[in-house]
């Protein structure tokens, strides 16, 4: 019916000599859950940091909701966008990060508001009635005065959810938001991503849990050294993968 | 006594839970030279201040009659004046010397580098002497085009006075302390705490105002409060710009007249350390006031009058002014 969120189009990535991503093309359907595995050092998160633009593309086209990403487009040349361009790009985009990179001199509130009010200039009061909806989403409403410091790991990760849902983000990407916590503090976290793919977010998740790809998943991704090996349907690639290497990563992670 | 009776309650408390565990209550281990080593130090303080008391050559009338001395204690004032301006311009371009030393621009980087090399690498003494013959070295200053005659031209010895010098050579110097320690305090801040700014789309400029540098700032207060003790004590070199009506100069020139000088010592010794310890009170509330976030002093936040208000004008429910917004 409409155009995908996110089109990638033979991307590459290096870092120096080191080509991390190899082309990468997929698309990413609005309000679809794609899940993104693989072995570490397979470039899936620096994929995902090309589409916010915290990594500059070397090679391809990368688009979000058809527009390029980190580039304008004239004629056959490209111009570097102005970093407050840029800036303005990341703001329809959340990010959740594996450490949370909560601001730890704020309160849980405070993280949730301070990118509105700052970048978006929505009146405080406004700001913070959303915020403590947010906040009551993930289901810390008792926890907003606390400091990042004394929440548990899985709530720092809520909270970082929560504030980037505060920037009303039109895709959500997620960098293995559950690979830093302890084994019973992951089904919470994996409890409100289930609730925002239902209300139909699109969202592109880096992980290792795939009880939550096989759940959740619309799409399953398998990258291994900076291609993409195979993808399909989550249930059917993690029953029944086609290619060599899914396979022996799946037998290790299942 | 409380803690007697108190450890007794909860000894007697376990006999229902758990009876094998008894509280312990050993015989507490001596240390009889922590005693002896103490009274002894105790003694020997105590001399020093009696014997302190009567030594003539200290001349307490003296220092009593001088410590506000309307000289001294204008000194005082200009010492003090001289330490916060040279800090303030210090610290100033300590930051621009900070951010150039870490931009992607490698000649706004050798350049910070080179004066760091220059100012680090003399002594302050030495600098200060040369900015007091700034006079003989550029006998003009003036504004223009290079090598045609200038627009406004002054003669530097009227338009800098020693006390404007002595300001210049102290903030100059200072600069490149500040820029290291401006430098360590950035660098000391996760880089995954700029990469969240930016993924919601804060511009450098907003991440450095509302996120690194309020982080940074527990690293670069303690040195810096260091540098304002040390900047203080410092003003004393003064003298070789040459001013003369800072705190210890004043006092040497006094001493000179009276041929007496160790009691103008303890005087300006006073003051300087009277300033050093307000500046140390100061420096505590900073730390405290940064800390936010770390350790058990800022486990919640209070939620102050203007969170509560809001709270109360704006109950949660759907904004009239987003689909505006959108």
């Amino acid at each position: 019916m409409t155009t995908p969120m996110v089109r990638a189009e033979g991307v590459v990535k290096r870092f120096g000599s080191n080509e991390v991503l190899k082309g990468i093309t997929l698309t990413v359907n609005r309000g679809d859950v794609m899940c993104l595995v693989g072995p570490s050092g397979s470039g899936k998160s620096t994929f995902l940091r090309c589409i916010n633009h915290l990594e500059v593309v070397n090679a391809g086209r990368l688009y979000v909701d058809d527009t390029l990403v980190g580039y304008r487009e004239k004629g056959d040349k490209l111009y570097e966008l102005h970093p407050r361009d840029a800036a303005a790009q990341r703001r329809d985009i959340g990010m959740v990060f594996q450490r949370f990179n909560l601001f730890p001199h704020m309160t849980a509130l405070e993280n949730v508001i301070e990118a509105p009010t700052l970048v978006k200039k929505i009146p405080k009061a406004d700001a913070i009635a959303r915020g403590k909806e947010l906040l009551d989403r993930v289901g810390l409403s008792d926890r907003m005065n606390h400091y990042p410091a004394h929440l548990s790991g899985g709530q720092q990760q809520r909270v970082a959810i929560a504030r980037a849902l505060a920037m009303d983000p039109k895709l959500m990407l997620f960098d293995e938001p559950t690979s830093a916590l302890d084994p019973e503090l992951v089904g919470e976290v994996l409890d409100v991503m289930k609730a925002l793919a239902t209300s139909g977010m699109t969202m592109i998740v880096v992980t290792h849990e795939m009880g939550f790809a096989r759940e959740v998943g619309d799409s399953l991704v398998f990258m291994d050294e900076g291609v993409v090996v195979e993808s399909g349907d989550p249930r059917t690639v993690l029953a029944k993968p086609t290619h060599e290497r899914t396979k022996a990563f799946l037998s290790k992670v299942l | 006594m409380a803690q007697n009776s108190e450890r007794r309650g909860s000894a007697g408390m376990p006999d229902s839970v758990a009876p094998d565990f008894v509280s312990i209550r050993a015989v507490k281990l001596r240390h009889p030279w922590r005693w002896i080593i103490g009274v002894v130090l105790l003694l020997l303080v105590a001399l020093v201040i009696i014997d302190a008391a009567q030594r003539e050559a200290f001349d307490w009338p003296s220092v009593g009659k001088y410590m506000f001395d309307r000289r001294v204690s204008l000194a005082a004032l200009t010492t003090l004046e001289l330490t916060v301006s040279a800090m303030v311009i210090g610290i100033v371009l300590g930051i621009v010397l900070a951010v150039m030393r870490l931009s992607p621009n490698p000649i706004l980087k050798s350049i910070a580098w080179f004066y760091l090399w220059i100012f680090r690498g003399t002594p302050v003494y030495v600098q200060l002497v040369f900015w007091g013959l700034i006079a003989v070295i550029y006998n003009t200053i003036d504004i223009g085009i290079p090598f045609q005659q200038p627009w406004v031209s002054w003669e530097t010895k009227a338009a800098l006075s020693a006390f404007a010098l002595a300001i210049i050579g102290l903030a100059l110097n200072e600069a490149a302390y500040m820029a290291e320690i401006v430098r360590a305090g950035l660098l000391a801040v996760d880089a995954g705490q700029d990469e969240a700014a930016r993924a919601l789309g804060m511009t450098w400029f907003q991440s450095m105002r509302r996120v690194i540098i309020p982080q940074s700032m527990r690293v670069i207060i303690p040195p810096t409060g260091n540098e304002v003790i040390s900047m203080l004590k410092t003003t004393s070199l003064v003298t070789a710009v040459p001013f003369t009506l800072d705190l210890y100069t004043r006092t040497r020139d006094i001493a000179a007249e009276t041929f007496n000088p160790i009691p103008l010592l303890i005087v300006a010794s006073v003051w300087y350390l009277f300033f050093t310890s307000i500046l140390m009170i100061g420096q505590f509330f900073l730390e405290k006031r940064f800390a936010r976030g770390v350790g058990e002093l800022g486990r919640i936040k209070i939620p102050s009058s203007r969170f509560a208000g809001a709270a109360v004008v704006n109950p949660p429910g759907p904004d009239p002014d987003s689909g505006e917004k959108r």
